[in-house]
């Protein structure tokens, strides 16, 4: 699944994701490979990526809002 | 024929003129790069953020808890408009002045005729033209000595609150988009309240919402809106010197122009002395030899 992170400044990420762990307003959540659509307000804290190379990210937010359709998710960060 | 030494001094100073003009337009293509980079990253954001939206405001037929969505009849209106702190940059400045002052006498002639048309001005070039004719409430130059997201949500905030309060019933865009380094569109567009896109297609309802869809709808509205202003603010930043790179190339080729024109009177000018020196000479030997 492809993961884009965006804030309003600049682009944060992009590229090919086997999972995405975020900082929902209702709690922590993961975001796997063909999830059903969301969509989700977010709130200050860490979102931790893992990508289909092996390798895993972190990316700190101050709040946002996360889209998953069509196994394409993006991120839109506020900082 | 003018006399050589007012030619050349002319030469000299259109000369001097040519370089300030390059040098300007050498910094104006600096500054578009930056400004045009500012743009580029803004708009996968600002797109998102609309389209996740427009799919929310879609299926949420109850919109009366929105806030900046409440349609009222159009009575007090806020213009806001946008141009820059500095001049020379062509037809820039005057085409948004142009267009408030369209929509003052056409689309809001009841509203300025009663006085409840407000003008707020971003940038000198306005705010000094405007306040002349029109009810200009403020004024926001500062803000292009440090245009980044938080400064200029500041001012949608405060333009946000002013709507939500019913000091204004509408609020309007009028500044230049940016479409490349030589064109800029003018555009008015209408920021308060949120115009309700008609949306048919029942696909956006299988969205899973967290924590609901009030909440995020909520949450999002504004921050699309300080969005929308953020972009017109620098579409408005990298037009300006677009239009200033333009103006400043089609001067300094101008001057080109004229220093060659000046070259050659200059070098008639020259020649027609000499020949009437020779003139001189020639014929006080043939006096002589008489």
């Amino acid at each position: 699944m492809h993961l884009e992170i965006v804030t309003p400044e600049k682009s944060l990420y992009s590229g090919e994701v086997e999972l995405i762990q975020l900082p929902g307003k209702n709690g922590s959540f993961e975001i796997l490979n063909k999830h059903a659509a969301i969509v989700s307000s977010l709130e200050k804290g860490k979102i931790k990526v893992k990508e289909i190379a092996g390798e895993t990210i972190f990316f700190e937010i101050n709040g946002g809002v996360v889209e998953c359709k069509n196994n394409v998710i993006s991120v839109l960060a506020d900082s | 024929m003018a006399n050589l030494k007012e030619i050349r001094t002319r030469i000299s100073s259109v000369q001097k003129t040519k370089q300030v003009t390059a040098a300007m337009k050498m910094v104006s293509a600096a500054k578009l790069k930056k400004a045009q980079d500012a743009i580029v990253q803004i708009r996968p954001y600002a797109d998102k953020l609309h389209e996740i939206l427009s799919n929310l405001t879609g299926s949420l037929s109850n919109s009366d808890d929105n806030l900046y969505g409440v349609q009222r009849k159009p009575s007090k209106v806020l213009l806001v408009a946008i141009t820059s702190n500095k001049g020379l940059c062509g037809a820039f400045n005057s085409n948004v002045i142009k267009q408030v002052n369209q929509l003052a006498e056409n689309t809001y002639r009841e509203q300025n005729q009663k006085g409840t048309l407000s003008i707020l001005a971003i940038g000198k070039q306005a705010y000094a033209i405007l306040k002349k004719s029109h009810n200009v409430i403020g004024e926001q130059n500062r803000i292009f000595d440090d245009l980044n997201y938080a400064n200029v949500s500041e001012i949608a905030s405060s333009i946000m609150d002013a709507f939500v309060a019913g000091e204004y019933d509408r609020v309007d865009l009028v500044y230049n988009q940016f479409k490349n380094a030589g064109v800029q569109v003018l555009v008015s567009e209408q920021f308060l309240p949120i115009e309700q896109e008609k949306e048919t297609e029942m696909v956006h309802s299988e969205y899973i919402f967290e924590p609901n869809q009030e909440d995020i709808l909520r949450d999002l509205i504004p921050k699309s809106l300080k969005t929308q202003f953020y972009k017109a603010m620098l579409d408005s930043f990298a037009s300006e010197h677009g239009a200033r790179m333009t103006a400043m190339h089609k001067a300094t080729d101008n001057a080109s122009d004229l220093i060659q024109d000046l070259n050659l009177t200059y070098n008639k000018a020259r020649q027609a002395a000499i020949t009437n020196e020779i003139l001189e000479i020639v014929s006080g030997a043939n006096a002589l030899a008489q």
